[in-house]
């Protein structure tokens, strides 16, 4: 049976049809990255340094009003901030600045996308059961296909460069979102969504007043996982074009240079944990309350 | 007192093929059978059920036996699959979306066993919750919310957030959000069950006074024979899905309709619920002093074969017991005077708990007189009456353990 026959047969038909569509997607997206890059590029490195270690303040503190610093806490209170200083400024002094802004903004913007799409359509399955049906499946589907193997229909639709990166990035950090929603979502304790009906709260009130609100940390623990899942296909996204820290490595790998290779494998670990420790504590907020 | 809520017919049945399960139900078949044969669920099995304005009317039964099913469709969170439910006279099962909404906004609340409330929310906000989501303004329903705190007795908690209060208090937070949007109904399903003994207690006490000032409707359910007792003006019982048994505490425990009712209502503390007018015999004849005589009085006695006989003035005032034995003396001595040998006897009136008369038995040899506000008296209260009631053996049992006592 020859099955990849027919996918690339459908391949080809899509990126024939869909052409117009897929060019209007590659000036959108291609736009919003670079406006992205180079407005965060136009900033001082120390100011967004700045930023990202007040950033990291306040997602450890929730709000800058009723924090209190003590001999136990302060660790807890200025850990991450000082990280992102060190952390960044390494990367600054390293040469590397431009590659992690790059890398920055392309894991937001697919970041984004996922969540544009995911959390609705997690919340879609969470209430319909038939959809959840036919979506687990593709989601399982997604998230163990190799994820390389995304980057030859991503070309086809979108040539090369970033936006093929971006939407390579965006199917494979997919699944997380739709399926933490879900989950979240179904976690509600039944008597609490019950109470909200029996007050008379429309679906959308629910959605909006209770479940949403309490799905929160589970949400935010997929965004976690999305944030994570974007990152590692920096590399592999380098393949088709995509620009940053990616293509650093990939130039490393190709040119045998180790010294590089390590320097920008070096950067993403930084970001990584950065990104990492900021979403997680964001999660946490609701719990410690 | 009008009836508020009038349930006809109502069957709830779950699962897919319920023509079917209903088809069957008419032919006469068991829950067992139907369930078996279509895998529907025969929740309430046409119920038939008049709720009064600003009563409690309290559900029971065992576990499965329908009473949340029931409960729910009170506000539709189950869909009846035949009956009506005329609430206010306006038959709620036919509403359209709009009315609902409005009717569960308006006119019921809803109390549940673990409470339900938001765990992000503050004590204030969940409160106000019902009133948020009819957008009323801001400032109207934290001014309400905050009044129906008072009321519940949480003032000064306003703030906190439902985990930093135990569970009764976040009963009563959960109590307070059903009446903050002066619905008049109120549905309470084991809303005291999560709760330790003297909570509940207290929330039983608080329940009842808060229900005396308010006058709500209340439907509440329950497990615990003493909390319906305590609660119910009346008591529904449920069994498999079918009302077996529904009216005052003391009807139900004094005649139970069948075995399962009896069973379920044996441990109950009787002396809490029985009053002194469901057991007292009634006097078939009393004497009128300064109009009857001792000669009068000693024929009826033993006509009648009576040990004592009750006394009235001329305006039907109780005035005391006579006794055979005084009779007969006052006619040795050929006196005149009944009103000499009356003796007080103590008076109850016919509200009065059995738990309340047992004391005054201890220095009482002749039966308690149960007399109306104006002092008429209806009837006595045997001491036989009141042993068989509290230990459940019937009047010949009682005699028979005295008489072999006494051998
Ligand atoms: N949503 C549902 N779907 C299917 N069957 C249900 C549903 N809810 C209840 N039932 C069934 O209906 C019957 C009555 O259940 P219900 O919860 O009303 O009992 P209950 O008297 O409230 O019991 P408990 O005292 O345990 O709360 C049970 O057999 C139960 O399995
Ligand atoms: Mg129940």
């Amino acid at each position: 049976m020859n099955i990849g026959k027919y996918v690339e047969l459908f391949v080809d038909w899509l990126s024939e049809v869909g052409r117009p569509v897929f060019n209007q997607i590659t000036i959108f997206i291609e736009n919003t990255v670079d406006i992205l890059q180079e407005g965060l590029l136009s900033i001082p490195f120390y100011i967004i340094i700045l930023l990202f270690a007040i950033l990291a303040f306040y997602v450890k503190n929730k709000s800058f009003r009723q924090y209190k610093i003590s001999k136990k806490n302060w660790k807890n209170l200025f850990g991450l901030s000082f990280f992102c200083i060190l952390g960044l400024s390494l990367i600054y002094l390293m040469g590397f600045w431009t590659q992690m802004i790059d890398t920055f903004v392309l894991v937001l913007v697919s970041t984004l996308i996922v969540l544009i799409i995911g959390i609705p359509l997690g919340i879609w399955c969470a209430h319909n059961k038939r959809i959840y049906i036919i979506v687990r499946p593709l989601l399982d589907f997604m998230q163990t296909m190799p994820a390389f193997v995304y980057l030859i229909p991503a070309i086809l639709f979108f040539s090369v460069g970033n936006v093929p990166g971006v939407l390579a990035t965006v199917i494979f950090s997919l699944p997380p979102a739709v399926r933490m929603t879900t989950l979240g979502i179904k976690e509600v304790p039944k008597e609490i969504v019950e109470a909200s009906v029996a007050f008379g709260c429309t679906p959308r009130q629910t959605l909006f007043k209770v479940q949403l609100p309490l799905a929160t940390p589970t949400i935010l623990a997929g965004v976690n996982q999305v944030i994570m899942l974007a990152l590692s296909m920096v590399v592999i996204a380098s393949m088709v074009g995509a620009g940053g820290l990616g293509e650093s490595v990939y130039a490393g790998i190709q040119q045998a240079d180790v010294a590089l290779g390590f320097e920008a494998g070096l950067c993403i670990v930084i970001l990584a944990i950065i990104l990492d420790r900021m979403t997680q504590a964001l999660g946490d907020k609701k719990e410690e309350l | 007192m009008g009836n508020k809520i009038e349930v006809k017919n109502l069957h709830l049945i779950f699962g897919s093929s319920k023509k079917q399960a209903i088809k069957m139900l008419k032919s006469g078949a068991t829950k067992e059978q139907i369930h078996n044969k279509t895998k529907c669920t025969v929740a309430v099995n046409n119920a038939n059920l008049t709720i009064n304005e600003g009563e409690i009317f309290v559900i029971m039964g065992l576990s499965g036996s329908g009473k949340s099913s029931l409960l729910r469709c009170f506000n539709m969170l189950n869909i009846p699959t035949r009956g009506s439910i005329e609430i206010d006279g306006k038959d709620i099962t036919q509403m359209n979306k709009k009315e609902l909404l409005e009717f569960r906004r308006k006119k019921v609340g809803m109390v549940f066993q673990h409470f339900g409330l938001l765990p992000h929310r503050t004590i204030v906000e969940n409160v106000a919750f019902g009133l948020e989501i009819q957008e009323t303004t801001t400032e109207d329903r934290l001014r309400k919310a905050r009044e129906v705190i008072d009321l519940v007795g949480l003032k000064g908690y306003e703030d906190s957030y439902p985990h930093q209060l135990s569970g009764g208090m976040q009963q009563r937070v959960g109590i307070a959000r059903a009446i903050a949007t002066d619905s008049d109904i109120l549905l309470m399903d084991e809303a005291f069950s999560a709760l330790d003994p003297l909570i509940r207690v207290q929330m039983q006490d608080d329940l009842i006074e808060l229900q005396q000032s308010l006058k709500k409707t209340i439907i509440f359910i329950t497990h615990d024979l003493d909390e319906a007792v305590k609660l119910g003006s009346r008591i529904a019982i449920m069994n498999d899905g079918v009302i077996v048994q529904q009216g005052e505490p003391e009807e139900i425990l004094l005649h139970p309709a069948n075995d399962y009712v009896r069973e379920f209502v044996g441990n109950v503390d009787m002396s809490k619920v029985v009053t002194a007018s469901s057991i007292m015999r009634v006097f078939r004849e009393k004497l009128v002093l300064g109009k009857d005589g001792p000669a009068y009085a000693a024929r009826k006695m033993s006509q009648n074969n009576f040990r004592f006989m009750a006394t009235v003035n001329n305006s039907g005032v109780f005035q005391g017991y006579i006794v055979e034995r005084d009779v007969r003396r006052l006619l040795e001595k050929n006196e005149k005077d009944l009103s000499k040998i009356v003796m007080d006897i103590p008076q109850v009136n016919s509200g009065t708990p059995l738990s309340d008369l047992l004391p005054l038995y201890i220095q009482q040899k002749y039966p308690l007189v149960v007399v109306n506000e104006k002092g008429i008296p209806l009837g006595y209260v045997d001491h036989t009456d009141v042993v068989s009631l509290v230990t459940g053996y019937n009047n010949g049992e009682v005699k028979e353990i005295i008489e072999n006592a006494s051998n």
